[in-house]
């Protein structure tokens, strides 16, 4: 039995009520949450999202642990992080065997576990008992092993821990490509060798395109007996200028209107979970930078926050106050830009983007004034951040908080929502009830966009932000519209907070703990979230003591808000599933991560 | 000045006023590069500083090249801007076949170059030239929007010193495109299978290199 005193208050109440309805199913996990048995999983997650409100489901992972730990054995695990509308949250493990890794799957209860759990049985292995379309998601059908599995290793594999002995402190480093037989990153089955030459055995087929289409073949089967039409399968991506980079759209059409449409992920799959399992601490921020490479001072934020969580250390007024200023000029500059890019998929060609990439350039030049670059700032440290503010940001960045951004923001709000064309464009498209939207764990404008006043920073107040006077906006109808709105009421609130900030910014040192390259994080788990311009971004890290992360797994918004794609294009036409998309605002990066 | 132009005969000068004489490649390649038409082919993090080069701020367009085309069949540049994934690597490669020639690929940032950051990944390629020749590399993570417009100042450099009877376009025979990899256990190179290559792999070069052989003239 895991230590009573580890148990949170909310664990503590949620574990008194599962064992008054469901005696022995539940008990305390490792380090926080609780372990439910998977015969009865459902029925508990039923008894959590209905009697007691937890209605959001976060974040659904996989843990692999090759050796016995303290009190169980060597497993794999699931783990589901649980909200209510404050609080939380409330962790659930669920174990299962290493040899057939079997676990029901919440689809059911919560749809925003469905592209989890293909995760999950991507990158992990775990079967999901009861998913209608358990696929592979970010790597393609047919790709051999589960990568996230710590015994799997690819191809460049040199150790499991960084800095490799061979550069550090040795310093005689080897050619990856020099270790492996092709000179590339590519390693066969060992009957697909022969004498290092690829040798393809006779009537193999790759698999990975036809499985892309498979649930589009039951979307045309039940619609063909109904109306006797003929179906169209139309495929959008991965290059396309709507696609906000390399995603890809398989819609199955009948006419112009979309009958089921489905996201293909991975195209961007660059394998951030299984490098910042070996990368040091510290060494995953500049990693988390180019999650999503538009706003990378929140990833600094969220990654940061995550780890402080573990650490204890206690941050300074004035780093506080400096993370505020960067990230909410990174959410001014990236609600521009997301509109800038949505006015260019409804065929405003560059005009309005360019009015938008205008403004992101004098952004950067204060994060390049601060942090040493343009995109990729690597700023944020445990403890503060890594420089203080030069002399030149304040004038600057009052002189645009104050004077430039509201008088553009004004500007660029009256050339676009007052547009005929733009409103007939956006208006009554791509409708999210709200109920769905909690549903499908929307977060971000989605979320605000349909009505739901859900805000990280204010349902969970990290940093100072309790300590400024802003509202949570949200929009009526769900509609592309109604995102827009919110994005620009979004940037006034930023711009107030901005205002606040930069008046009582507080002198003071800059740094609280002390900063070096092999921290070490005190062994335990922690999923530690923020409200990221697009959205809840959340890092579930475990630390079993050691300079690496033992887990390191990343929920970002722009993955979870795809789930609902196909639920919201479904019956409309297909010119506004370019609309719908940008308005969900995804990047690429961080989606396929 | 270039050694060609330098042997045309001199004009008698009431012509010269109204007459230029020059040579055929030079016309050629003068026109040819200030009218580029990359593709608008955004991969990763580099995609969005490919972007702001565009914008009001670095003007691209001051170069010839304002308009990027969605379609390849319409462009002749491709700026491989981000990391290419083993998952991405069929498309980028049939890209790249259907692309007009004479045709030019700039590897834009670390990750286009050898993989970057990302290089020990399972579904990163090491580099673009892994599977297309590469005519320019532009070092950094992002590249700045300078550093591109050095690299577009380089292609032509390059451009400028290809001739008409060099260029793989204007050649006899059908021009073979690159085989599409496929997507198996890993990422299946069909490259990979012929003998010949395997051993010491390099990519095929669709257009000659001509710049080593300008400078030992």
């Amino acid at each position: 039995m895991a230590d009573e005193r580890q148990l949170s208050e909310l664990t503590a109440d949620a574990l008194g009520a599962l064992e008054e309805q469901f005696p022995g199913v539940a008990q305390p996990a490792e380090r926080i949450g609780l372990v439910i048995e998977p015969h009865q999983l459902v029925d508990v997650a039923t008894f959590l999202r209905d009697e007691l409100d937890f209605a959001y489901l976060s974040c659904v992972t996989a843990l692999d642990y090759p050796e016995a730990t303290d009190n169980f054995p060597a497993r794999y695990e699931a783990a589901y992080n649980l909200y209510r509308s404050e609080g939380g949250p409330l962790v659930l493990h669920v174990h299962a065997d290493r040899d057939d890794p079997v676990i029901p799957s919440l689809i059911e209860i919560w749809p925003s576990a469905g592209v989890q759990e293909r995760e999950a049985w991507d990158l992990m292995g775990i079967r999901f008992d009861g998913h209608p379309d358990l696929r592979r998601i970010l790597l393609w059908e047919g790709f051999e092993g589960h990568p996230l599995r710590k015994d799997w290793h690819e191809p460049y594999y040199e150790e499991d821990q960084k800095p490799f002995r061979s550069r550090f402190p040795d310093g005689e480093p080897v050619l990856d490509e020099e270790d492996t037989t092709f000179g590339r990153n590519l390693r066969y089955p060992h009957d697909w060798v022969e004498d290092g030459v690829l040798e393809i055995p006779e009537g193999w087929e790759s698999e990975a395109e036809s499985a892309v289409y498979k649930p589009l073949e039951l979307v045309a089967a039940a619609v063909k007996e109904e109306l006797g039409t003929e179906q169209v399968v139309l495929n959008i991506g991965p290059q396309h200028p709507s696609t906000h980079g390399v995603l890809r759209m398989v819609a199955c059409l009948d006419g112009e209107t979309v009958l089921g449409l489905e996201p293909v992920l991975g195209y961007l799959h660059r394998s951030h979970e299984k490098i910042g399992e070996r990368n040091l601490w510290l060494g995953n921020m500049p990693f988390t930078d180019r999650l999503d490479y538009i706003t990378s001072m929140y990833n600094n934020f969220g990654y940061a926050v995550a780890v402080e969580k573990l650490m204890d250390v206690d941050v300074p007024e004035r780093a506080e106050y400096i993370r505020v200023i960067m990230g909410e000029l990174t959410r001014l500059m990236n609600h521009l830009v997301s509109v800038g890019f949505l006015c260019n998929d409804l065929g405003i060609y560059f005009t309005a983007m360019l009015y938008a990439l205008e403004e992101r350039e004098f952004v950067i030049d204060l994060f390049e004034m601060a942090s040493g670059s343009r995109m990729m700032c690597n700023y944020f440290r445990f403890g503060g951040v890594a420089h203080d503010l030069p002399d030149a940001f304040m004038p600057m960045a009052r002189e645009l908080v104050f004077e430039r951004f509201p008088r553009r923001i004004d500007e660029l709000e009256t050339y676009l929502l007052d547009n005929e064309v733009f409103q007939g464009r956006t208006k009554r498209i791509g409708v999210l009830p709200p109920e769905a939207a909690v549903a499908y764990g929307c977060t971000g404008p989605l979320l605000r966009g349909s009505g739901v006043p859900y805000d990280v920073r204010r349902a969970e107040p990290y940093s100072v932000y309790d300590e400024f006077d802003w509202d949570v906006v949200v929009g009526n109808n769900g509609d592309v519209f109604d995102r827009v709105l919110v994005r620009f009421g979004e940037m006034r609130e930023s711009l107030r907070i901005l205002r606040q900030a930069l008046d009582r910014l507080p002198e003071g040192p800059i740094q609280g703990g002390r900063v070096r390259p092999n921290t070490r994080v005190p062994e335990g788990e922690a999923y530690g979230r923020v409200e990221h311009p697009k959205g809840e971004l959340g890092f579930y890290l475990v630390s079993d003591g050691g300079t690496n992360p033992f887990r390191y797994h990343i929920r970002t918004a722009s993955f979870v808000n795809l789930g609902v794609l196909g639920e919201l294009c479904r019956g409309n036409k297909i010119a506004d599933v370019v609309a719908i998309l940008g308005s969900i605002d995804i990047t690429l990066g961080e989606v396929d991560r | 000045m270039s050694s060609q132009e330098s042997q045309l005969p001199k004009l008698p000068p009431e012509l010269q006023d109204t007459v230029h004489l020059s040579v055929l490649d030079q016309v050629y390649n003068w026109s040819r590069k200030r009218s580029l038409w990359p593709m608008f082919f955004g991969l990763a993090c580099c995609a969005i500083e490919m972007i702001a080069s565009f914008d009001p701020r670095f003007d691209l367009a001051r170069f010839g090249m304002e308009i990027m085309r969605a379609s390849p069949r319409q462009a002749d540049l491709m700026i491989v801007s981000g990391t290419v994934t083993k998952r991405m690597a069929p498309q980028l490669v049939r890209l790249y076949n259907q692309m007009a020639e004479p045709k030019y690929v700039i590897a834009m940032g670390a990750c286009a170059i050898s993989g970057g950051p990302f290089k020990e990944a399972y579904n990163v390629v090491s580099g673009v030239d892994k599977l297309v020749p590469v005519d320019v590399y532009v070092p950094g993570c992002p590249p700045r929007p300078e550093g591109l417009f050095n690299a577009v100042f380089a292609l032509h450099k390059r451009m400028d010193q290809e001739r008409i009877k060099d260029l793989r376009w204007y050649q006899k025979g059908e021009c073979q495109g690159i085989p599409v990899p496929a997507l198996g256990p890993d990422l299946v190179d069909y490259l990979l299978t012929d003998e010949d290559i395997a051993t010491d792999y390099r990519p095929p070069r669709l257009h000659k290199t001509v710049v080593a052989e300008q400078e030992e003239a």
